[in-house]
């Protein structure tokens, strides 16, 4: 999950001083997680078993696993899971161990 | 045959299979076998042996064999050296899972009763999977379609084209099995769906 700095580490005082944030939640979010997980579309894996997959390697819903593989479908690609480097890069292994075409990137 | 369905009670995935499908399956999963192991994962026209033993890392470069390209494709496409890591520490790995699913095919269907050589005819297989093993299954079942479809460059849409070639064109009959092992799959994806 994505952490929310903007309600850490701050106690309350008598008299709290503002201090104007440097980054915004929003930024403080993407630092973060800067990488996604992107599978594309082929014309080989069925729709029935690419939901299976999301379903079982990430324990997404039904409905969201469906939603995303349509995307991919429809769009011919589809953001599937956000965060680190090295967990971006285990989500493709995993992905390419399924035969899914899978590629990641810097989060745009 | 029917496909793969749940067996109510035990809930194993179940299928039968005649003789000749059972045979069809086990030679395109040999081959899938092949393939794997056979095209150098790291090119070596190098090196002293003890180097060569001390060196544990795997291939930097796309495969040359399309089939083997698009089972383990680019993971940063805009990033070459990041590619050639992942590649480095992924592919061995890949590549053993992908052949060691594929060998599970061909071991349960000959533990299932094919035999080595298909001689009588007739013979029916019934095969009864767990649900790990229906699921190695499953993705096998993937690398082999991946790997026909892309030996016949199938594309999106292009069914019409497929059957519209003459009984005896051999591309057309590939593409038979290309579709009926899809068939299976989806089948397997059903039964495995049901809890």
């Amino acid at each position: 999950m994505s952490p929310h700095a903007c309600h850490h580490g701050v106690v309350s005082t008598a008299s709290p001083v503002e201090v104007e944030p440097t980054t915004t939640p929003d930024e403080i979010t993407v630092l973060a997680t800067p990488w996604v997980t992107i599978v594309w579309n082929d014309p080989v894996n069925l729709m029935s078993y690419v939901t299976y997959v999301f379903q079982k390697h990430f324990g997404y819903g039904r409905k969201k696993a469906e939603k995303l593989m349509l995307e991919v479908h429809e769009d011919g690609k589809s953001v599937v899971s956000s965060g680190s480097r090295e967990e971006m890069e285990r989500d493709v292994q995993a992905m390419h161990e399924y035969g899914l075409w899978a590629t990641l990137d810097k989060q745009s | 045959m029917s496909g793969f369905t749940q067996h109510r009670r035990s809930k194993h995935i179940i299928a039968t299979f005649t003789g000749f499908e059972a045979d069809l399956l086990r030679n395109l999963a040999a081959q899938l076998v092949e393939l794997l192991r056979n095209e150098a994962a790291v090119p070596r026209d190098d090196v002293d042996p003890l180097e060569a033993m001390m060196d544990f890392s795997g291939p930097t470069t796309e495969p040359d064999d399309p089939v083997l390209a698009r089972l383990f494709p680019t993971a940063y496409p805009h990033d070459e050296e990041a590619a050639a890591e992942f590649r480095r520490f992924t592919e061995g790995a890949l590549r053993d899972g992908k052949a060691a699913a594929a060998i599970a095919i061909i071991d349960a269907l000959e533990e299932a009763g094919l035999p080595p050589e298909l001689t009588e005819e007739g013979l029916m297989i019934d095969v009864e999977l767990d649900r790990p093993t229906a699921e190695t299954w499953m993705r096998s079942f993937t690398d082999l379609r991946l790997a026909l479809a892309t030996r016949l460059e199938v594309e999106e849409g292009d069914e019409a084209y497929w059957h519209s070639l003459p009984d005896d064109d051999p591309r057309g009959q590939a593409h038979e099995i290309y579709e009926w092992v899809g068939y299976l799959q989806e089948s397997l994806v059903r039964a495995l769906s049901r809890r």
